[in-house]
């Protein structure tokens, strides 16, 4: 590396600091590889440390990647470049072999977990992954003291874990593939590719030779996935965990999002490929299992925050619940409206379809039914496996014929 | 068009900015002012209208530069946004060329696929200037196109050079102004960001959005364009599907001059609110009762503060 913040006034001293920063950053979780490092050195020398925000600006856009990242560089900052004597113990802190201190009760915010565990490294530097998981997915939730209540997944008996892992061999969702915009080569297409012709031209020395064709390539549309795991949905939890750790792994742009009282995107936890290690970190990422439901309330927060991110490109949504609602189908219906006119397609899978006589009595089904475009079944392996044939099926436009059970529920409403 | 030095320090950034009518935060400017030294793009992500696009056409002025603008949708292939090539300008030179019966192939080849054949997109443009200054390269709303673009993009942020198979790789001799903005519709993917400087483009607090009000639509008084920018403001903590951008606020403030109005009042505020809020939803929300209010304390702050 060029002595390039030595040139800057503080000299080493500085490079140094910045060095240790980015290390507290890393150790949070932020990816701030040495390049990065490198990078942030230049922008500092760039502009200079004659004012603390200009300073910060220049860390923040290099360090920075996403939006949700900022909150804890903003923690961070401020400990790290504001208290001196703060900075002091942490320097130390960060020492090797120094690990035992936890940083003292004495600094003014709530520490993220995340941070506090990046300024002060458990002695142990390798844990069993569930166990580090908690510090790690407290992050971003701005809420560390809540109680995180968890929920053990029990170990599964033999049997019953390879016929789930058969069943996820198996299960594909089939979901249709749309047009897209994308052109590929094709022996008989629509579109002409007159780059691929005028090759063949050439080879053939201007002679006529056949037209090259291209045409529309096809793909299947993001899939967001919104579960319900509140104390009425807690049987199915754990099936139907493994079933979203199947379809989010079975392709790209699938988006899982549980909800009870409130609503958590477990996408990045899903993506593990080892199912256990994913639904331990799923567990200890969620606070609310087995707790009320407020489906309005998460439906509306998932509108404001998520869909606009998540369901740009024409997205099938698969909401799974049994619409049994807290609130009684407050604001249900409007939040389900806008739900509905976001997404490509809207599909509830509701496990209380499994019995005969189910009727559309509570309030929450009755709010949500006019808004979906399909209803099935979701209890047991076997209508898993249907609800992978029920994709296969030509689509059905909004508002025309559906399954049985929707006819049945939409009856009895 | 004679192109302008990059600006020293942070403080220059601001103060050229604001020259051409743009009202950065110093953060904002500390960004722009790093990717113009250190010759990394910019990528600026943010709600709609909070004015990411308005800055690379506002840094294009100020510098003097070209702007070169890529707008990104789905499907966006390297003939629309690099080159391609001018077929019938080659059917007809294939044509020629039998006419005058010296059907080489391999010479025919190498004729056609030059340079002379070649149009230019914008990033080809961006990449080889036609004279002056590097410009600078826009590429807006990156999100809209799908991840083979993005992975397209990597080879000219981090290289600043396309490769046509045809012709190899044309490489930029002054690394363009890039500019990147996304409505984070999708999240980008790591890769692209690591390569560029990552700024956050919120929305303006008061006192700078009353200056962009007040620089932008002149026709409004103080009085009303203090009512307007604290009723914003007012709406923007209201939980709301869509909050107005800072292109919302001046909208509405050039409606309300055009409604010949010279302070706020709840009914006004009714019959033009369609120019701040886009979603019936929230349309909906500001009822009668909520708008009353918020006039009300818009009115009173913007008269606390004329009176201090």
């Amino acid at each position: 590396m060029k002595p390039l913040a030595a040139q800057a006034a503080g000299g080493a001293r500085l490079a140094e600091n910045i060095l240790h920063f980015a290390r507290v950053l890393r150790a949070a979780g932020l990816p701030v590889g040495p390049a990065k490092v490198i990078v942030a050195l230049e922008a500092v020398q760039a502009v200079g440390i004659e004012r603390r925000e200009d300073f910060r600006a220049a860390l923040e856009s290099v360090l920075i990647e996403r939006h949700e990242q900022q909150a804890l560089f903003d923690q961070a900052f401020e400990l790290y470049w504001r208290n001196p004597r703060l900075l002091e113990r942490m320097m130390q802190l960060l020492l090797p072999k120094v690990y035992t201190r936890a940083p003292r009760a004495d600094a003014e915010a709530p520490l993220s977990a995340r941070l506090a565990e990046a300024l002060a490294p458990p002695r142990v530097p390798e844990q069993e992954p569930g166990q580090q998981e908690v510090t790690v997915d407290a992050a971003f939730t701005f809420s560390p003291r809540e109680v995180l209540q968890t929920k053990d997944f029990e170990s599964m008996t033999t049997a019953e874990l390879s016929e789930v892992k058969a069943m996820i061999a198996r299960l594909r969702l089939p979901v249709p593939e749309l047009p897209i915009r994308r052109t590929v080569a094709a022996s008989r297409g629509s579109i002409v590719d007159l780059r691929a012709t005028l090759r063949a031209m050439t080879a053939a020395g201007g002679t006529v030779v056949p037209l090259a064709w291209r045409q529309r390539r096809r793909r299947r549309p993001p899939l967001v996935v919104l579960c319900d795991i509140s104390g009425s949905m807690d049987r199915y939890s754990r099936m139907l965990l493994f079933f979203l750790h199947a379809i989010t792994n079975d392709r790209d742009r699938v988006h899982t999002l549980l909800f009870g009282t409130r609503l958590t995107n477990i996408t990045r936890h899903l993506k593990r490929r080892d199912v256990d290690v994913a639904l331990a970190r799923v567990s200890a990422a969620v606070s609310d299992w087995a707790g009320g439901t407020r489906i309005g309330a998460c439906l509306g927060e998932f509108n404001r925050r998520w869909s606009r991110r998540l369901l740009a490109q024409g997205a099938i949504v698969l909401l799974i619940s049994d619409g049994l609602d807290s609130d009684v189908g407050e604001g249900l219906a409007a939040e389900m409206e806008r739900l509905a006119k976001s997404c490509r397609r809207l599909i509830w899978l509701n496990p209380l379809l499994r019995y005969e006589k189910f009727e559309a009595r509570p309030a929450g089904i009755r709010a949500m039914l006019p808004y979906v475009d399909e209803l099935l079944p979701v209890h047991n392996l076997e209508s898993l496996k249907q609800l992978a044939t029920a994709f296969a099926q030509p689509h059905a436009t909004r508002g025309m014929a559906r399954t049985s059970g929707f006819d049945r529920a939409r009856r009895a409403a | 068009m004679s192109a302008v030095a990059v600006p020293s320090s942070v403080d220059s950034v601001v103060l050229l900015l604001e020259k051409h009518d743009y009202f950065a935060d110093r953060r904002l400017a500390t960004s722009v002012f790093l990717a113009l030294t250190m010759g990394r793009p910019l990528f600026l992500e943010g709600e709609a209208g909070v004015g990411k696009t308005e800055i690379a056409k506002v840094l294009a002025t100020a510098l003097g530069r070209e702007l070169v603008r890529l707008q990104c949708y789905e499907g966006l292939d390297t003939a629309s946004a690099v080159y391609e090539w001018n077929y019938p300008r080659q059917m007809i030179e294939i044509r020629l060329a039998e006419a005058q019966g010296k059907v080489d192939r391999e010479a025919l080849a190498t004729d056609i696929f030059t340079e002379r054949f070649l149009i230019r997109r914008p990033i080809l443009k961006a990449l080889v200037p036609q004279g002056g200054a590097a410009p600078v390269l826009l590429i807006d709303e990156l999100d809209r196109t799908d991840e083979p673009f993005e992975a397209y993009l990597l080879e000219v942020l981090a290289e600043y050079q396309v490769t046509i198979p045809e012709l190899g790789a044309i490489v930029a001799p002054v690394p363009p102004i890039v500019v990147i903005t996304s409505n984070r519709t999708r999240e980008i993917h790591d890769a692209i960001k690591r390569r560029c400087l990552y700024h956050w483009v919120d929305y303006p607090n008061a006192a700078r959005e009353l200056a962009i009000v007040r620089r932008k639509v002149p026709g409004a008084n103080l009085r009303l364009s203090r009512e307007v920018v604290a009723f914003t403001q007012r709406l923007r903590a209201m939980d709301l599907f869509k909050a107005p951008g800072i292109a919302e606020t001046l909208d509405w403030a050039e409606a309300l001059v055009a409604l010949d109005k010279i302070a706020l009042d709840p009914e006004t505020v009714a019959n033009t609110l369609g120019a701040l809020l886009k979603y019936q939803d929230d349309i909906g929300a500001v009822t009668q009762e909520v708008a009353t209010q918020l006039v009300g304390e818009a009115r009173r702050e913007a008269a606390a503060e004329l009176g201090s």
